[in-house]
């Protein structure tokens, strides 16, 4: 698998960092020259859990291919599952009930913090601290616990179906999110005490990773990537799905453009989203949460494009359908993909270690990029 | 001034710190805070949602309500179920589509629910068992109706 | 009262009285040896416990619970587990380079525990310039280190050493300086004086200001020259899997995991023996009314638990240091001892000498 590298011609180190290395997040491969201590170049290569997905897709209906995205981007798999269904439902131009969209936009944004958190606690071990990871998980748990109520799985969910939701909310559901919005914003504040403001952690983060907003958009980064860069590009704004254009919430910008600047983003979209869930949760509409839909749903001829905002940014699906049973094409736009291409950008003359803690940033699923 | 930034810095940054130390050091002193769960020790009660794994309900009389249709092994994306039909022949002699065999690969199973949806009759649904893991793999693959079991009366 | 004191001196003069001069020191170099390997094995067992018990309740977690009462036979578990594992040589590793190792850094942390006062007159060797030797010998470990990092033939292993060989060398300074403001107080290099010097008060109340200062660059140097979160450099695990010792596995590398953890004893060690007075009991000065009879109190707690209490305490002290924070990066590693400990280090000492010739302190 991996070949021989020893030193690059101007006699520079080269090595690998993973597949199998603790800070790749999963099984990333880069391929790093370092002089000395300084990061000169660092290339990814992926294909290493490449499943084949999209090809895998040709093969299933419009009812079974939504839940095979979950195993793209495992961490927001609910919103994974969203984008294909909106996709669907636009081209059946069903539509979903109040209810239902209701509970979807709860859903996915308890789905977000949950990425979040997972990526808050990550990241912290990758600059070296371990306890933040325990910490994250707490509050993590208590969401995986209410999915798992609500949906029937902690993280490939497989909650959404084209027309709505498969189940309606667990009775619990209201009061479980109340005592995590509770139990949530008790523990916020440690977030805070414990990492962001350390001074060790903020000097890890200043100033390492830039990359100019010009140069995120160039790379095709979405999410908190690109915000971090101060571009606006939260399709919920710009695009509004499922009923995002009915709650109020901020599109959070920061202007830093480097590792801090994206740490905070997703710090303040943490709050950004129980402010949402905090609107909707008493708010949940009387009436269907799903839309009677044919057993066997058969898309028209023609090519379908929709998007959502994941937690690591966008996510579009892309069916061309031949108005048979499969698709006959499908091609997702991961946001992980085109992220980590702007590595080797922000990494370029930095040290060994900010090679980590960037990468930490970019929130990194592997699963997501290679599919 | 340079010096006063240079002990201010100093200072700020020893705060900072010592934050951090005060919070690690408030869960260290204090136990109750801990979330570790003993697991084989102190068994977790899954909600009755929770898919563990694909179960057929059978009622006291042993009878079942599936009526080899084979919708839910249509509706699966990965062929982990396979219906095996017979012909049952009615009392007045007619001959009818009934179940011989509902074969469900565990190891196959993503536990999507699909099945369970498509399930006209309601005849199998989802367990809340998860510890599945066994020396042979062949141990996997179940027949989910029992031994003589029969279809229920009425269940079309 | 009881004291190892008089123990230590029976069995000298029996062996003296039975022996000729010659074969009593080898028999007593021998005992002690067979003290020192089993000290050695017991601390380990028991600091590896400890982090991983501190860690799990920081971490909100229970933590080994298992194995044993309390999980207590958790380390000795993991032990015999390594034991038993194959000890991997990579291919085109230097293999003499490569065995040797281990044994080097372990035999370095061995050396340091000679002019340790674990108590009143358990010492095994009491050299005058004690002090000296200590900064000496504890330099040396970096040898070991490198030695691992490019025998290994692996290139996080040299990346790994070749750190910590810049950081060992930039922190030796800062602790060197540290400990030299105190000797500015006490005088001597020797530790049973140095400790004597606390009788009525340690170093750390006595020498007030420049005291404390130099107590915390203290103990951040030796944090450093641990190698112990937040400046595991060497081992890095998110960026360099596991540093110098990545590709030592069995019985070797748990020669560097305990020499890891007895560093970390005998560095705290040596932070009681200079600012908290080692077995020293807590005295208070003569002026103060009662301090005879609180002192006399005071002195029926044993000179060992005194010495292991404080230890411990300070080896708490570091463990809590790694389980809260992050970890530099190297640069900012060096900035850190060359911008702002070595700077304070000197100020401090100059400061230490001024009040030590005005006679300041108490
Ligand atoms: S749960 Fe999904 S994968 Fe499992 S048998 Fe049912 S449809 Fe197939
Ligand atoms: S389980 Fe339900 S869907 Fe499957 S064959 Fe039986 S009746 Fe049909």
């Amino acid at each position: 698998m991996i070949e021989e590298v020893g030193t690059s011609p101007e006699g520079d180190l080269i090595i690998n960092v993973g597949p199998q290395h603790p800070s790749t997040h999963g099984v990333l491969h880069l391929v790093i020259t370092l002089n000395g201590e300084t990061v000169k170049n660092c290339e990814p290569h992926l294909g290493y859990i490449h499943r084949s997905i999209e090809k895998m897709c040709e093969s299933l209906s419009y009812r079974q291919f939504i839940y095979v995205t979950s195993r793209m981007d495992y961490l927001s798999s609910h919103i994974n599952n969203q984008g294909c269904s909106l996709t669907v439902e636009k081209a059946l131009q069903i539509e979903v009930p109040e209810r239902g969209k209701v509970i979807r936009v709860l859903m996915a944004e308890l789905t977000r913090m949950a990425s979040h958190l997972l990526w808050w606690g990550a990241l912290g071990m990758d600059v070296g601290a371990f306890t933040p990871f325990f910490h994250a998980f707490r509050e993590r748990e208590v969401i995986n616990d209410i999915m798992e109520e609500t949906c029937g799985a902690r993280l490939t969910m497989n909650y959404i179906v084209p027309g709505g939701v498969m189940y309606d909310i667990h009775p619990n559901f209201q009061q479980k999110v109340k005592d995590f919005i509770t139990l949530f914003k008790s523990k916020i504040d440690e977030y805070d005490t414990l990492v962001t403001g350390n001074i060790i952690f903020q000097q890890r983060m200043k100033g390492v990773g830039y990359i100019s907003g010009e140069d995120a958009l160039s790379y095709g980064c979405t999410g908190p990537v690109l915000r971090a860069s101060g571009v606006k590009c939260d399709i919920r704004k710009i695009a509004p799905y499922d009923g995002y254009e009915k709650v109020q919430f901020e599109e959070i910008i920061e202007t830093g453009c480097d590792s801090y600047a994206r740490y905070l983003v997703r710090m303040k979209e943490l709050k950004q989203s129980l402010s949402i869930i905090e609107q909707l949760l008493d708010n949940i509409p009387e009436g269907e949460f799903q839309a009677k839909t044919k057993a066997v749903l058969k898309l028209p001829k023609g090519e379908f494009y929709s998007r959502v905002e994941t937690a690591r940014g966008e996510f579009g699906v892309y069916i061309i359908s031949e108005g048979g049973l499969t698709p006959y094409r499908i091609k997702f736009r991961s946001p992980g993909f085109s992220n980590l291409s702007a590595l080797h950008h922000m990494t370029k003359g930095s040290k060994l270690g900010d090679l980590v803690a960037t990468m930490g940033t970019l929130d990194l699923v592997i699963p997501d990029i290679d599919r | 001034m340079f010096l006063v930034d240079y002990i201010k810095t100093v200072y700020n940054g020893v705060t900072s710190l010592l934050k951090g130390m005060r919070m690690t050091g408030y869960y260290f002193t204090h136990h109750k805070e801990i979330i570790t769960q003993q697991y084989p020790d102190v068994k977790q009660v899954l909600p009755e949602r929770f898919r563990g794994e694909v179960v057929m309900t059978h009622d006291e009389k042993n009878e079942h309500r599936c009526t080899g249709c084979t919708a839910c092994e249509l509706a699966c994306p990965n062929a982990t179920i396979k219906i095996v039909t017979k012909f049952d022949i009615t009392p007045d002699g007619k001959k009818k589509k009934a179940l011989d065999t509902f074969v469900y690969h565990l190891e196959l199973c993503t536990m999507c629910n699909l099945c369970i949806v498509a399930c006209p009759t309601d005849a199998i649904k989802m367990a809340q068992s998860f510890e599945h893991s066994v020396y042979d793999r062949s141990l996997l693959t179940k027949v989910l109706n029992k031994p003589g079991s029969k279809l229920m009366e009425g269940v079309e | 009262m009881f004291s190892l004191e008089n123990l230590t001196h029976i069995i000298d003069h029996a062996l003296n009285n039975t022996f000729n001069a010659t074969i009593a020191m080898l028999i007593e170099m021998v005992i002690v040896g067979i003290c020192a390997i089993t000290l050695f094995a017991v601390l380990g067992l028991v600091l590896v416990f400890m982090e991983r018990k501190v860690s799990a309740y920081m971490q909100i977690r229970l933590g080994p619970n298992r194995v044993g009462y309390k999980g207590l036979a958790q380390t000795a578990a993991d032990t015999l587990k390594l034991v038993i594992k194959e000890g991997f040589t990579p291919d085109n590793a230097d293999k003499f380079l490569f065995n040797l190792a281990p044994f080097l850094v372990m035999i370095i942390a061995m050396m340091l525990l000679a002019p340790i006062a674990f108590t009143k007159g358990l010492q095994m060797w009491d050299l005058n310039i004690g002090v000296l030797y200590l900064s000496a010998v504890s330099s040396v470990s970096v040898i070991g280190i490198l030695m691992a990092g490019w025998a290994s033939n692996n290139k996080y292993s040299l990346i790994g050493a070749m750190r910590s060989g810049a950081q060992i060398v930039s922190y030796e300074l800062s602790a060197g300086l540290a400990v030299l403001t105190m000797i500015v107080f006490t005088g001597s290099l020797q530790i049973s004086t140095i400790i004597a010097s606390q009788q009525d008060g340690w170093w750390i109340f006595k020498g007030h200001i420049p005291a404390i200062i130099s107590f915390v660059i203290f103990i951040i140097a030796v944090t450093a020259e641990t190698n112990r979160a937040p400046f595991d450099m060497a081992e890095a695990e998110s960026e360099l899997t596991a540093g110098f010792h990545t590709e030592y596995s069995g019985m070797r590398f748990a020669l560097f995991f305990l020499a890891e953890y007895v560093n970390i004893f005998i560095v705290c060690a040596i932070a009681a023996t200079i600012y908290f007075g080692g077995w020293m009991p807590f005295h208070i000065s003569h002026s103060i009314p009662f301090a005879d009879l609180f002192n006399k109190g005071m002195d029926f707690i044993p000179g060992v638990l005194w010495f292991t209490g404080k230890t411990f305490a300070l080896i708490f002290l570091i463990m809590w240091f790694r389980w809260t924070f992050p970890r530099l990066r190297i640069d900012q590693l060096l900035n850190l001892e060359w911008k702002y400990l070595l700077p304070i280090g000197m100020f401090n000492l100059l400061l230490a000498t001024a009040i030590a010739i005005l006679g300041w302190y108490f």
